[in-house]
């Protein structure tokens, strides 16, 4: 065991992982963390904590993943390399370790001009394939990225995010081949939507033996209604959103748009349990924590495993 | 060459507001290029100035002179008998240029009369772009030539990330991404191989003042 994070242990004994995401509140309110954290209790195996994400001040990710550490729940703590440099994120990790912090995800993050202070000077002291080797390195060589050892080094199992469909699509693969060269454990994709694409991307993962490597976790967001499927295929960048799924979601009276966009997950998620390559799924129920125990049965993902 | 814009006017007109008597000294190389300091618009700031002052009855005498490079100490051995006959200097230079001119008057006020911008190109009259943030730890000879710590938005080493979108950076549409023209330039040059190792953490040198000292050549003695 790298980590010994109940993440690494479901996925090491081979089980179909399931995780979901927790954005913390733009405020000091703790009982809004539990509170969401209560819907997902029990539902997944991990619980990815968001940091500032798209670039909006929000409370940090690690203070919010001791709140559901405390309520039971196990964080993914998720750290972007935009608001910090090297010394302020090696010594954010040796907190969050000190506080049984054990899962984190290294993302570069949104670009500071989508957010709040769009005027903030981007840090980018390093790049997340960087972020990911200086967690490897604290880890497994107990030193810094300056060289010097680290007293009890921190054992984290080390996720990073892979967008199959941004272009250059026939680069992507690659860039996954570097983050695992780089040292990460579990990946989360971005949404999917373009099944397809999805299909070919992990199929050339497979062939390059990418997924015998590296956990593969499917990121699946269930579309609320036809605005929400417009806005995410117009307005997100690297997002694909197929024409074909925007219909379906038409075709149902504007009242079941939800039900349906939630039955599409479902589907999904039962072809990634049969997709070779696919070690799990990554739910972002964005703002809709309170749908994940209902997503979670219909997908048949019930009970959790206990390992 | 470095490339500098003109400073609002009203924000020149404010920092100049307690001299009677100012000398604005151009730069003749750079900011000449790029149409921000040169001789041209020297006389056209001193003439906006001139008839700025005359109108709230507060006149100034404006000076003029362009010099070859304000980054050069022998191009300012020309000022050393004006400067005495001024209460001010204003210079059109770059910051470096700006800062040399203090340096050689230090018991003058210089004050800038730009906002010095980047390093970069001239893509046609009037219209420059940023290429290089002189990081020194050039890396164009792994990226085809095109910089990602210029030209990514968030600087990456080891990119695109994952918000391109049809070739463009999520920032903006109309701002390409780095990392996607990187990649086609290199397939193009069938040199993909530059980018399949990972770029380790970049040594930032830029963040204390530089020298650069090159080869046969030492810093002087001090006298």
């Amino acid at each position: 065991m790298k980590s010994g994070s109940n993440l690494e242990k479901v996925l090491t004994a081979g089980h179909f992982a399931f995780t979901g995401e927790l954005g913390p509140p733009r405020g000091t309110d703790a009982d809004e963390v539990r509170k969401k954290a209560s819907h997902l209790k029990g539902m997944v195996d991990a619980v990815n904590i968001t940091d500032n994400q798209t670039a909006v001040v929000r409370m940090s990710s690690w203070a919010a993943s001791i709140i559901i550490l405390q309520e039971g729940l196990e964080p993914n703590y998720q750290m972007v390399c935009r608001d910090r440099n090297r010394l302020a994120m090696q010594s954010d990790i040796l907190g969050a370790y000190a506080h049984g912090i054990r899962n984190m995800l290294c993302l570069s993050g949104d670009h500071q001009k989508f957010g709040d202070h769009p005027q903030a000077k981007g840090v980018f002291d390093i790049d997340s394939m960087q972020l990911i080797g200086m967690v490897k390195r604290m880890r497994d060589e107990g030193k810094f990225l300056g060289g010097t050892e680290i007293g009890h080094p921190p054992k984290i199992f080390i996720g990073a995010a892979a967008n199959p469909f941004a272009d250059p699509f026939e680069w992507r693969v690659h860039r996954l081949a570097k983050k695992i060269k780089a040292g990460v454990d579990f990946i989360q994709t971005q949404c999917i939507y373009n099944m397809e694409k999805f299909r070919t991307w992990v199929k050339q993962a497979n062939e390059m033996g990418l997924t015998e490597k590296v956990y593969l976790l499917a990121g699946v967001t269930p579309m609320k209604s036809v605005g929400m499927a417009k806005y995410m295929k117009n307005n997100v960048p690297g997002m694909d959103v197929p024409d074909e799924l925007i219909k379906r979601l038409q075709g149902v009276d504007k009242k079941l748009q939800a039900d349906e966009g939630i039955k599409i997950a479902c589907e999904q998620i039962e072809e990634f349990k049969q997709l070779k390559g696919v070690a799990g799924v990554h739910l972002m129920a964005i703002e809709w924590e309170h749908k994940v125990p209902e997503i979670a049965e219909r997908a048949k993902m019930l009970p959790r495993p206990v390992v | 060459m470095i490339v500098a814009k003109r400073k609002p006017f009203n924000e020149i007109k404010s920092l100049l507001k307690d001299y009677k008597k100012v000398l604005n000294v151009g730069c003749g190389t750079c900011v000449a290029v790029c149409l921000a300091g040169g001789e041209k618009e020297v006389a056209i700031l001193n003439a906006e100035l001139d008839m700025a002052r005359k109108i709230e009855d507060n006149p100034v005498e404006m000076g003029a002179i362009t010099v070859e490079r304000q980054c050069d100490m022998e191009y300012l051995e020309v000022l050393d008998s004006m400067v005495n006959e001024y209460d001010a200097l204003l210079s059109m230079a770059c910051g470096a240029g700006i800062q040399f001119l203090a340096e050689r008057y230090p018991g003058k006020p210089v004050l800038p009369a730009v906002d010095t911008t980047f390093i970069g190109v001239n893509q046609a009259v009037g219209w420059y772009e940023e290429r290089c943030r002189s990081c020194s730890s050039c890396v164009l000879g792994l990226t085809g030539g095109i910089c990602p710590v210029t030209m990514c938005a968030k600087g990456l080493y080891n990119g695109p990330c994952g918000g391109t979108n049809n070739g463009s950076c999520e920032i903006d549409k109309n701002q390409p991404c780095a990392w996607y023209m990187i990649y086609e330039r290199l397939k193009g040059q069938n040199r993909l191989d530059c980018i399949m190792e990972i770029t380790p953490p970049p040594e930032w040198q830029n963040q204390i003042p530089r020298t650069v000292i090159q080869p046969g050549y030492k810093k002087p003695e001090k006298a």
